[in-house]
Order: structure tokens, then C-alpha cells, then sequence
């Protein structure tokens, strides 16, 4: 089983071509950054706005759980029977935004409530306020609603290869189709390899986002940022 | 009887808690130690019931190595009572009672009426009983610790820091609680603190100790304020020591003098004289307030045109009071009150002075005062 | 749209299968999240009291859950040697993510117990394992009912997932949706949210039920 894995895996004429697995690993790759990026686009003002004047936060704390409840097949097969084609994209950024949103508001809750007075204190306006004090404080907790959405987003990129969309997923799901199992357990282990390394890549660019003091400051207290919840 | 025998606590790091120490806490007494943080008097509190263990030397409880019973065993025999009493968040407050009770193994039934009998005696409202922790006052809340630590009528009783997080008066309370029950339960209690008046008000013996592990100087209290055996428990029972040893001299002697008195409700011509300082009582004798000397009186007299009082002094209390009262009064005279608040009568700092005097010349001063 | 879905479910088949897909949904994804519960609490106590162990079983859990569940249903077979389309691969897979989950919150649920009241019951005598089961578990209740919370939604949102390798639960209602039969993707997501919900309240009851004093609790800073 195991040499059979290998086999595959190493066999070059699988990797190249149209349907090899250096192009489904970089269309998987692309789909998730797209996504995700698609979704902070909005998720994160919306979040900053919602946690920096307090306005509407029931909406966001409701709204993540019902997300969480959604199907992912369900999902992903509903948007792309409604719409045809690669619009089940569509739904990767639909997943997305939930995690990046709630990750982005409880950052903002999250900043000591001293140090906001403290820069209200010194006449910093409100939008000063938002970008020197709160948003460089929320960065861990964004950062990790970011690694979660991508996580998410990583799972359903190989769930969604069912309605054709093409990723890593597809030659998971051909080779159910062919009774090859070495090639899906392939497949699955190339799923699983760029779900960790993409992860591990956010957690780098965590550490070089996130101020110093602020890293420092949470291994000092001992407190840890919270929120990392899975669900795909 | 607890007795510690040459212990010494040395930690990993190499700090000592405790320098060879030994130290005998007789029997149904209260004993404390009390020295600045660092001192290793919690450490030696937690010595007896194995929360630490001594690196040298043992600890002995009733003649027995604390070291040959088995720790959890040997707990449940053991009352505690800690700084935050330590309440368990997710029990009733009789349930937190009947705890160790429960791990003795007795029904839940006996251990509630166990503890329902603990809580009234620690002067509990009954209706608190099947409240939670979070539902009681800091005070409260206290009086459910040593309620809890006394539910397996243990012998020992070990109390570390047990009132410095409630406020002032609600301490006071606590301490005087503390000392009515040790009047009634007689128990072998073991007693922390930082603060050197409580140590003087509840022990029979105190230890000081200073930082490093050191005992500098176990002696009753009085003798403690007396007789300072350095400089270092000089320093620590602080500069007001001849003050605070006023608590332990008898008021033998001290005859209340007279002082003009009027009652809430009286009109100005009840008020005997304008010259000087009248107190005012309510309808039951008891002290309410000064009328300052030449004060003009509108109709009634009323409880706002009072000078509030000072502190009252109880009759046959410690001196202390006494020079307390008088000072603290506006009038300079301390009210004397009997042990139903009733006013007997009013003492001078100089009367309390001149006692202090003939007790130091008994010759001189028998005169003097006659 | 509405004709449809009349349709659908006026065919006793249908009807039939339906509860049966339901039935399985439930039994895989409550399976694990008992298993994983009961796995978490042992693993966060160690966590809490062995200090090299605390960081690799976290580092641990957070790489299980950053696999995709379809590559680990698809692994699992190889590795423990189960039958390709065996429910036992979701359940184990779940178990895994649900455990991975409930360690953090497990750990800091624990820790989160004050120091005095520890303190108190081993000087009144807990044996520690005692301790542990009447002291400290039941204190860290409202915090571990909030990461099973976020396991049991996210373990019925998963099992769908596992109709692709073909095991069974509500997400085979996808699968023929897509291919033939519309109306099933939304009768299997309305199905799969109303379960979830439904989970979800009734941890919300249990937990509210077995911690009275954390209602006395919130009374008195309301007060």
C-alpha cells in the first residue's frame, strides 16, 4: 500500500501536464489566497468598523455561529446547481467571511481598554485611534480569524473538485472514480501537506505582522489569543 | 500541642524559607506568627498539614511526626482557613460546609445538619445556607471558611491570613467572632498574619519572625510591646507600641466622672448649662452626640444640631479605650458606657495618665489621686 | 421550488431514506464528539500538570486540525487498516478533530480554577484524583460546554463530507442533488442547521443544569 502510494507519488509523469499535480496544487493554492483575500477585502473593515464603534456586534457574533451550522458539501453543491461553473468559488469566499469577520471584531474588543482611553486621552482623533492603537493590538486575534478562514477555505477547496472545480481535490475524486486508490490517498496526503504549509506560511507572517511589544506582552501575561475555531 | 522541631525549608533554587526553627504552639491556645512578607510564616503554617514539606527537622502534632501520616488523612484532621476562604464557587454555602464531613465519609444528611449547626454558630443567617460563594459578602464568605474548617471538629486549627482581604470594620467583626468561638471550642489554633495589631489582639503567644526564616522573639503579646528583644521587632511593632500596650493594662482604678446631660427632644430650657460641653442621649441613656458649650438650641433638639461623638469606652475594658475615648471625644470627655451601650459617665486622658503614673510610682502617687 | 420539495417527500422512499441518512448523521457526529470529550479531559489534565507535554500535545492538536477532514477520511483506511467506506474512518477522523479541538479549552479551563480554592481542598484532605472530579472538572464545565459547542457544530457540518468517500449521513442528499435531484441540497442543509441548532441547545440546557451556581453568579454582578 505504502509503495504503492510512493509509486505514485513519484512517478514525474503525474506531476506535470494539465492535470498534474503541480498545476492542481497551484490552482488549489490560488483558489484559497483568492478567496480568503476576497473576503477580508470586506470582512475586515466591516469587523474593524463593528468593533471599533460597537455597532451592530450581536449581528457578527450571531452570524458566525449560524455560518458554522452550514454544510460545506451542501454548500458548495447548492451555489454551484443555482449558478453553473466555477461560480462555486463564490462559495470559498462565503466560508471565509465569517472566520476573518469575528476574528477581526474580537481583535478589536480585545485591546486594552486603557490603552484606548490613553489615546483618547492625548487628542487622538477617532480614525487616529483605530489605526496607531487598535488595529496594531487586534493584529493577533485578525491573524488568527485569517488562519482559520483558511483553513476552512483549504478543506472545502478539495471538497468543492466534486462539482469541478479543479484543485488538489480533483484528482482525489478521479481517482475514487478509477478505483485508484493509491492516487487518492495521494492526493489526500498533497491536501493535507499544503493545508499545514499554508498555515505555517500565516503563522510567519503573524509573527512579522504583529508588533513586537504586543507578542511580548501576551507571553509575558501568559495570555493567549483566542479564537482559533475550526470548522470546514 | 504543635511543635516544630529545628525545621528548615531550603528551595531548589537554593532560597531558604525557613532557618532552623523550633517553636511549641501549646494547646487549645491561639498562637500567631506575624512578621513582613518573606518571613516563612506561611511556610511554617504549611508545614503542619504537609501543603510543604520541611527539608530538615520535623514538624509534630499532639507527640506525632506529621511526616508518618498519610497527607490527605492527615489534612481532613486539620482545619484551614485561607486569605479568600477558598470556597468552592460550585457548592451551596452548606454543601462547602459539609465537605469534609462528606470526605469522612459520613451520609450527606449528617453533613448537612453538620454544618447547618457550624453556620449558626458562626453567626450565618439561616437563609444564606443554600445561597453560592458568589452570592455572600467578603465577610460572609469568611465566616463559610471558618464554619467549613471547624465542620470535622478538628483539634488544629490552622488560619492564614484569613481577614486581610475584607475592610476594616467587617475584620474587626471577624476578629471578635474568632475569639468568642476559641472562648467556647477551646481549639489549637495556628494563626498567620502580617499586621501586628491583629496579631496582638488574637494571640496568646505571638511569634515574630523576620524575613529570611528567622523567629525573633515568641512571647505573649504584652511582653512583646513591653520588652522588644531587638531591634528589628522594636521596628515591627512600631513606634505607637506604648499606645497599642495600653490594650493589655487593666482600668482598675478609673471612676467615671459626671458630666451635664440632656435627651434628643428636649427644648432649650431643659439644657442645665450653656458654660460647658453637654452630652446628649436618646430615650434609652445611650450616647448620641455633643452640644458644644453656648450652642443656641431652635425648638427641639434635634440629631443634626450634634457634634458627632468620639469612640465609647466600655466600662472595665482595657485602658486603651479609655484614652482612646477621651482623646477622640470634641469635648476631651471619653463616654463611659456599660455593656448595654448605657451612659455611666466620662473619663480624662489626664485620669488615664495619672493611673499609668501611680502604677509606675505607687508611693508618689498614692496622694496625688486621693 | 415548493412543488418539488411535495413531491420529494410525498414518496415514502424518500421519507424513508431521509430518516435513515438523519439517524446516521447523528450517530456520526455525537459518536465523536462523546469520544472526544472523554479523550480531551484526561490529555488537558496532562497537558496541565507535565510541562513538556503541554506544548507538544497543543502543537499536535493544532496540526490535526489544520488537516482537511477529506484527506483524513481517505488516509485513515491505510493507516488502521479499515475498510475504505467504513463509518468507523468519520468516526475516528471526528474524534481526532474533536479532541484536537477541546485540549486548549480543556487546559485553560483547568487553569482557570482559582488558586485558593485549590488550595483549600487539598488542605481539607482531596486526594487528587478526587480533587479532580469534584473540585476542578465541575468548575471548568461552562468553559469546556463552549468548545463542545463549537465540536458538535462543526462535526455535523463535517459527516457531509463524508458522503464523498461514501459513508453515509445527511450529506448523501448533496451528492444527489447535484447530480439528479435538486431539491435535496436544501432539504439536507436545512436538516444538517436545524440539527446543529438543536445539539447546540440542548448542550446549552445540560450545561445551565448541571452549573446552577453560575446563574447565582451572574444575578449578583447584575445586581
Amino acid at each position: 500500500m505504502i509503495t504503492d502510494i510512493a509509486a505514485w507519488l513519484l512517478d514525474p509523469a503525474n506531476w506535470t501536464g494539465e492535470e498534474g499535480v503541480l498545476r492542481q496544487a497551484w490552482l488549489h493554492l490560488l483558489y484559497c489566497v483568492f478567496a480568503v483575500c476576497a473576503a477580508a477585502l470586506v470582512a475586515v473593515p466591516l469587523g474593524l468598523y463593528i468593533g471599533h464603534t460597537g455597532r451592530g456586534s450581536v449581528f457578527v457574533v450571531g452570524f458566525g455561529n449560524a455560518m458554522r451550522a452550514l454544510p460545506t458539501l451542501g454548500l458548495v453543491t447548492g451555489i454551484a446547481v443555482l449558478f453553473r461553473g466555477s461560480v462555486a468559488l463564490a462559495a470559498l469566499v462565503v466560508l471565509a467571511f465569517p472566520a476573518v469577520l469575528s476574528g477581526t471584531y474580537a481583535g478589536v474588543r480585545a485591546v486594552p481598554s486603557q490603552a484606548v482611553d490613553a489615546a483618547k486621552g492625548m487628542g487622538m482623533t477617532s480614525k487616529q485611534r483605530l489605526w496607531q492603537v487598535e488595529l496594531p493590538n487586534a493584529l493577533t486575534l485578525l491573524m488568527g480569524g485569517v488562519r482559520n478562514a483558511m483553513l476552512q477555505v483549504m478543506a472545502t477547496t478539495a471538497v468543492a473538485a466534486y462539482v469541478g472545480l479543479g484543485g488538489l481535490g480533483q484528482l482525489l475524486i478521479e481517482g475514487q472514480t478509477i478505483g485508484r486508490y493509491d492516487q487518492m490517498a495521494s492526493a489526500a496526503i498533497l491536501i493535507a501537506l499544503l493545508a499545514v504549509l499554508v498555515d505555517l506560511a500565516l503563522a510567519g507572517l503573524t509573527w512579522l505582522l504583529v508588533p513586537r511589544g504586543v507578542t511580548l506582552t501576551a507571553a509575558n501575561t501568559g495570555a493567549r489569543p483566542r479564537g482559533r475555531r475550526k470548522q470546514r | 500541642m504543635i511543635e516544630f522541631r529545628s525545621v528548615r525549608k531550603q528551595y531548589d533554587d537554593g532560597t531558604v524559607a525557613v532557618q532552623e526553627l523550633s517553636l511549641t504552639v501549646p494547646v487549645g491556645t491561639i498562637t500567631v506568627l506575624v512578621g513582613p512578607s518573606g518571613c516563612g510564616k506561611t511556610t511554617l503554617l504549611r508545614m503542619v498539614n504537609r501543603m510543604i514539606e520541611p527539608s530538615s527537622g520535623a514538624v509534630l502534632v499532639d507527640g506525632d511526626d506529621v511526616r508518618d501520616s498519610e497527607p490527605a488523612g492527615l489534612r481532613r484532621g486539620i482545619g484551614y482557613v485561607i486569605q479568600q476562604a477558598g470556597l468552592f464557587p460550585h457548592r451551596t454555602v452548606r454543601d462547602n460546609v459539609a465537605t469534609v464531613p462528606r470526605l469522612f465519609g459520613h451520609s450527606r444528611r449528617d453533613a448537612r445538619r453538620r454544618a447547618e449547626g457550624l453556620l449558626e454558630r458562626v453567626g450565618l443567617p439561616a437563609e444564606l445556607r443554600k445561597r453560592y460563594p458568589v452570592q455572600l459578602s467578603g465577610g460572609q464568605q469568611q465566616r463559610v471558611g471558618v464554619a467549613r474548617a471547624l465542620a470535622a471538629d478538628p483539634p488544629v486549627l490552622l488560619m492564614d491570613e484569613p481577614f486581610s482581604a475584607v475592610d476594616p470594620v467587617v475584620r474587626e467583626g471577624l476578629q471578635d467572632e474568632l475569639l468568642r468561638l476559641q472562648g467556647e471550642l477551646g481549639k489549637t489554633v495556628l494563626f498567620v498574619t502580617h499586621d501586628i495589631d491583629e496579631a496582638v489582639k488574637l494571640g496568646e503567644n505571638v511569634a515574630v519572625l523576620r524575613q529570611g526564616g528567622y523567629l525573633a522573639q515568641y512571647a505573649p503579646p504584652e511582653q512583646l510591646l513591653a520588652e522588644p528583644a531587638d531591634d528589628f521587632v522594636t521596628s515591627f511593632v512600631g513606634r505607637d507600641r506604648g499606645y497599642r500596650r495600653l490594650s493589655f493594662v487593666a482600668s482598675d482604678g478609673l471612676v467615671p466622672g459626671s458630666v451635664d446631660t440632656v435627651r434628643i427632644g428636649d427644648t432649650s430650657a431643659d439644657v442645665p448649662s450653656r458654660a460647658e460641653w453637654v452630652l446628649v442621649l436618646d430615650p434609652h441613656d445611650r450616647p448620641r452626640g455633643w452640644l458644644p458649650p453656648g450652642a443656641p438650641i431652635h425648638g427641639q433638639l434635634t440629631e443634626d444640631q450634634l457634634i458627632a461623638g468620639g469612640s465609647l469606652y466600655t466600662s472595665g475594658a482595657p485602658l486603651r479605650g479609655a484614652l482612646d475615648a477621651a482623646l477622640s471625644a470634641p469635648s476631651g470627655l471619653g463616654v463611659v458606657v456599660d455593656e448595654d451601650g448605657v451612659h455611666l459617665g466620662v473619663v480624662t486622658a489626664r485620669q488615664v495618665l495619672d493611673i499609668l503614673e501611680s502604677r509606675r510610682h505607687p508611693a508618689v502617687a498614692e496622694g496625688a489621686t486621693q | 421550488m415548493m412543488e418539488e420539495l411535495l413531491r420529494y417527500f410525498a414518496s415514502p422512499s424518500n421519507r424513508e431514506v431521509l430518516l435513515e441518512q438523519l439517524g446516521q448523521h447523528v450517530y456520526l457526529s455525537l459518536v465523536p464528539l462523546v469520544a472526544g470529550v472523554l479523550l480531551a479531559l484526561p490529555l488537558g489534565r496532562i497537558a496541565q500538570r507535565i510541562g513538556w507535554l503541554r506544548a507538544a500535545l497543543l502543537g499536535g492538536a493544532g496540526i490535526v486540525y489544520t488537516i482537511p477532514s477529506l484527506a483524513v477520511f481517505v488516509l485513515l483506511p491505510s493507516l488502521l487498516g479499515t475498510d475504505f467506506t467504513s463509518s468507523l474512518n468519520v468516526v475516528i477522523a471526528l474524534t481526532l478533530y474533536t479532541t484536537a479541538l477541546l485540549v486548549r479549552p480543556v487546559l485553560d479551563a483547568l487553569e482557570a480554577v482559582p488558586a485558593h480554592v485549590t488550595v483549600a481542598a487539598t488542605a481539607m484532605g482531596y486526594r487528587p484524583h478526587r480533587r479532580f472530579l469534584a473540585v476542578e472538572l465541575p468548575l471548568a464545565i461552562p468553559a469546556l460546554t463552549s468548545g463542545v459547542r463549537v465540536a458538535s457544530v462543526s462535526n455535523i457540518s463535517l459527516v457531509s463530507v463524508g458522503a464523498l468517500v461514501g459513508t453515509g449521513g445527511l450529506g448523501r442528499l448533496f451528492m444527489v442533488g447535484f447530480e439528479r435531484d435538486l431539491v435535496q441540497i436544501p432539504v439536507g442543509i436545512v436538516l444538517t442547521v436545524l440539527l446543529a441548532l438543536l445539539v447546540d441547545l440542548l448542550l446549552v440546557l445540560g450545561c445551565r443544569l448541571l452549573t446552577p451556581w453560575e446563574r447565582a453568579g451572574r444575578a449578583v454582578i447584575a445586581s
